[in-house]
């Protein structure tokens, strides 16, 4: 019996659909939810989530957010979510030079800190996509193609 | 009567003016488009939200679950989130919504204190004399959530220590390109179920599990980081919501000056033709008369 999968991001509906099984990065450590799982209620960290239906599996990126684990559903409330497949590489490689540079600069300026924090973030955040995307991305995708 | 140069002056500079109400007037009907696809992006999050806080509010002692979800007994203060827009010529958008908020809060017998959201509801409480506690004005044009949830955090950490005992918020709804409403509505303490029934954000699906929540982490850490974000949410809501509103005003606004400015044309128009052709038929005139003595003269 398969579950109710929903990723939503504050902007769009990032994900809909059927799941046996979705992997979460929560802020206790990542959890796998099968379907009848008890209700969890969970804020989750940067990380993939992965969402297993039939012999397809789909990953997402998540930076943080918080899930609604019911029986017969997950719901996803991402702050920001992506698709493996919907990533640029291009775009997230100069995004994380570009937080890179912010963040060195940053560290020399007092009056940064507070910016430090969310360049940090931001840096986090292009990492983990730009990670995501090399292992899962496009990339492999042709491949499975070929 | 207007000389027939004035006349010409006067016409140029109506056209040129309507030219800018027509540019104007195209150029917020694309806002309110983006604006209203804004709106309805972030709908499934917000309604997902909703969603999980009702689930909550339905557990079992749910009653004392958050400082932001208790109301407190006595009401000694009360702060008012206004959104307007930061420019003008858009019609009655920003005396409206400022009408509404005076008349609900200008008598109030608490304090009142506001936070303005762009630059003409600001100046009209500072001219009004209202404590106003801050201001966020030159929202982007296409806000994110990132630049209203500061808006958020100002309010939750306000009503937390204890300055406000309710929190207001006031935005200019958007319900159609010819209908915006000025809305008042309660951002704390946060009625969850008194907001369900106004259906603003759709209807939820009953859920049939009863079932307890565990939580983590603990429940307290993660309601302290849900519920304000809920709030910045809809403070973020409201702002796309009051920008589409603005927009629509605006373009309906222009295109009625738009109206006026070729009706007026039209008239002054007809006006100068009429001075134009009687100038001509004096001339006319004055040739005949002259062509005539000359022929009479020839003949003597």
């Amino acid at each position: 019996m398969p579950m109710r999968c929903e990723i939503v991001s504050q902007d769009r509906s990032v994900f809909s659909g059927e799941a046996d099984m979705v992997v979460l990065p929560g802020t206790e450590g990542v959890m796998g939810i099968l379907p009848r799982h008890s209700p969890v209620l969970s804020s989750l960290n940067y990380g993939l989530i992965r969402v297993r239906y039939k012999d397809t599996e789909q990953i997402f990126t998540v930076a943080g957010g918080v899930v609604e684990v019911l029986p017969d559903r997950v719901t996803i409330l991402a702050d920001a979510a992506e698709n493996v497949q919907e990533i640029d590489i291009q775009r997230a490689e100069t995004a994380r030079q570009r937080a890179e540079e912010l963040l060195r600069q940053a560290a020399d300026d007092p009056k940064m800190s507070e910016k430090f924090l969310e360049v940090e973030a931001a840096l986090r955040r292009s990492t983990l996509r730009l990670n995501a995307a090399r292992r899962f991305g496009r990339v492999s995708g042709r491949d499975k193609n070929d | 009567m207007a000389s027939i140069r004035e006349m010409r002056q006067r016409i140029r500079s109506v056209k040129n003016l309507a030219q800018v109400t027509k540019a104007l007037e195209t150029v917020s009907a694309s806002y309110v488009r983006k604006a209203t696809q804004k709106v309805q992006a972030s709908r499934p999050y917000a309604d997902k939200a909703w969603e999980l806080l009702l689930h909550l509010a339905s557990q079992p002692g749910h009653t004392n679950l958050h400082p932001l979800l208790a109301n407190r007994p006595e009401v000694n203060s009360i702060l008012v989130v206004m959104i307007t827009s930061d420019r003008g010529l858009a019609g009655a958008y920003n005396i409206n919504m400022f009408r509404e908020v005076y008349n609900r809060f200008g008598k109030s017998p608490v304090p009142v204190s506001y936070v303005a959201v762009g630059k003409k509801g600001r100046d009209m409480l500072i001219r009004r004399r209202m404590s106003l506690i801050a201001d966020f004005i030159h929202l982007p044009g296409s806000v994110s959530y990132i630049d209203v949830s500061p808006i958020g955090r100002l309010v939750v950490d306000d009503f937390l220590k204890g300055d406000f005992d309710e929190v207001y918020l006031g935005y200019t709804h958007f319900h159609s390109m010819a209908r915006q409403e000025p809305t008042i509505t309660r951002l704390l303490p946060l009625e969850v179920k008194a907001a369900q029934e106004n259906g603003r954000y759709g209807k939820v699906e009953e859920t049939n599990h009863r079932s307890v929540f565990s939580y983590e982490p603990g429940q307290e850490e993660l309601l302290s980081d849900l519920v304000p974000r809920f709030i910045s949410l809809q403070v973020y809501h409201a702002v796309l919501s009051a920008q589409a509103s603005e927009h629509a005003a605006r373009m309906v606004a222009m295109r009625n000056a738009s109206d006026n400015a070729s009706e007026l044309i039209k008239h002054l128009n007809l006006e100068y033709n009429k001075v134009r052709q009687n100038m001509i038929t004096n001339d006319m005139l004055d040739i005949a008369g002259g062509a005539e003595a000359l022929s009479q003269a020839a003949e003597e």
